[in-house]
């Protein structure tokens, strides 16, 4: 999204003085609200909305051969489609690097975390194992896609379901589910992105801020219970971020993890529940 | 073993519950949803607005453009995701089945884009997904002579049914399954979409019509409906 050299210049005086336009704190989220079990014959499915922001994540398994470095693990593919219903600035076809950025810090942050339990989704070393799909699709951009993404996506894995395997014809029986979860660990990442814009540091931007951006960094900030981790991290935009600003923004990832992942993780817990 | 009843106790020409609403995607010039039971459509209309490339552009009259989608995890089997031969052909049959619905002769060089996609699908998707482009094209204000109500009638063994799932496609018993999905413009009752994939007679096939257009005279009054309760903030 363009705008206007008048509205980015607002923009960074309202920051300056501790402002949003839409009254908010710089570093306060937009009303959030998780909701799971979706879409029915998906494995596990959410929808995330941060304000008018939506986005939906499905997760499929299948069976398939392991990677020839990791024989005992199951395997994972994180796709993202910025799909051109939730915006006139999306056009179809293969994702391009928008798309292809978000999945792959999504990724990162469910993989580095150890937040699923590859070893356990293993079913016969060195020729079957299961791998997890974990498709998410925007349904409205009104700004932050990213961090909505990697919500949905890990709002799906914990509520999933392992879907049914057949062990005589060696194949999975489609459309059939176990009421086993899959093997999801303590260690749950969440993905916060901070944008610069001026000399401000802000959280959770709308479009027009986004637009406004100058440098963005997302990190992705996991817990085992006892430590916080940062298990991915990512600096995009043109501008430069200095040493300070980053240690203060780490310090804020951390901070945020802490006050939030509570409440989050109870969130998506509870969603389920609700469910028949 | 002659079918005589259906696997969710429906009667034969009783459609599922229908869930339709006017406004799901905010940043979209119109929107709606519109679910038959458990299959679930979205659409959002974005236009008139420039063409581009310029060369589909017509001087003529504005173009209608839709694009038909499942999500991967919208069905057993994961789809891949993007389009597919199937979903090129749905897109281009919703395009035919809206268009004499809609007035843009008048928008010279632009177009109108519907986005439909598939969250949740139990069969009858590309209906539920026309019933969703038609109230979100009339959400958006596009200038319309018409509804379009969409339903898919069978034909399982020897029996009319209206608004199929999954299992009764797949039936195999006695005559099998034959899937007829159709359009109508709801005032007129003129077909503006109709398709068949199975076996039947002529007979049988004319009862299939009217069993789609009783349907669709159902359909349309909650498609009336919901865009009545439509209340801007």
């Amino acid at each position: 999204m363009e705008i206007s050299n008048l509205t980015k210049k607002r923009i960074k005086d309202y920051l300056e003085a501790g402002k949003r336009f839409d009254g908010r704190g710089l570093l306060d989220h937009r009303k959030l609200t998780i909701e799971t079990g979706i879409s029915i014959n998906a494995e596990g499915s959410a929808r995330v909305r941060l304000g008018k922001t939506e986005v939906v994540a499905g997760v499929k398994m299948d069976v398939s051969e392991p990677y020839t470095d990791h024989e005992g693990e199951g395997t994972m593919i994180t796709t993202l489609e910025l799909l051109p219903l939730s915006s006139e600035e999306f056009d179809y076809g293969p994702p391009k690097i928008d798309a292809i950025e978000i999945a792959r810090i999504v990724d990162r942050g469910i993989r580095e975390s150890k937040m699923i339990d590859f070893e356990k989704l293993c079913i016969k070393e060195g020729e079957k194992v299961w791998t997890l799909f974990i498709d998410m699709y925007t349904m409205n951009d009104d700004g932050n896609l990213l961090d909505a993404s990697a919500l949905a996506a890990i709002a799906a894995l914990m509520t999933a379901r392992m879907p049914k395997y057949d062990e005589e014809k060696e194949k999975v029986s489609f459309g059939e589910f176990t009421k086993d979860p899959l093997p999801i660990t303590k260690n749950i990442p969440l993905t916060f992105t901070f944008h610069k814009i001026g000399k401000s540091i802000i959280l959770d931007p709308g479009r027009e801020e986004e637009a406004a951006s100058e440098a963005r960094v997302s990190i992705a900030v996991s817990s085992d219970g006892k430590e916080t981790r940062v298990n991915a991290m990512q600096k995009g935009n043109e501008a430069a971020i200095k040493p300070e600003e980053m240690f203060e923004i780490i310090d804020l990832a951390e901070k945020k993890y802490k006050e939030s992942s509570k409440e989050i993780f109870e969130m998506i817990e509870k969603s389920l529940k609700t469910k028949k | 073993m002659a079918y005589t009843k259906r696997p969710d106790g429906r009667k034969f020409d009783e459609l599922r519950e229908i869930k339709a609403k006017v406004g799901v995607i905010p940043r979209a010039d119109g929107s709606a949803m519109f679910a038959f039971g458990d299959t679930i459509a979205i659409a959002a209309v974005y236009g008139p607005k420039p063409l581009h490339p310029q060369h589909l552009q017509n001087p003529e009259k504005g173009v209608l453009r839709v694009n038909y989608d499942m999500l991967s995890f919208s069905v057993n089997e994961r789809k891949k995701p993007g389009p597919s031969r199937r979903s090129q052909e749905i897109s281009k049959v919703t395009e035919w089945a809206l268009a004499p619905a809609l007035q843009i002769n008048n928008f010279q060089n632009t177009v109108v884009d519907v986005h439909i996609t598939i969250l949740q699908a139990n069969a009858s998707t590309r209906c539920a997904g026309i019933n969703a482009a038609s109230l979100a094209l009339a959400h958006a204000g596009i200038p319309m002579i018409d509804l379009v109500s969409a339903v898919s009638i069978g034909k399982i063994d020897d029996k009319i049914v209206t608004d199929l799932i999954k299992e009764e496609e797949d039936y195999e018993d006695g005559e099998g399954a034959t899937d007829i999905p159709f359009a109508f413009l709801s005032k007129s009752g003129e077909i503006t979409l109709m398709q068949l994939d199975g076996r039947t007679s002529t007979k049988k096939l004319k009862e299939a019509i009217e069993a789609g257009r009783k349907a669709c005279k159902e359909i349309y009054d909650i498609q009336k409906k919901v865009l009545k309760e439509i209340q801007e903030k």
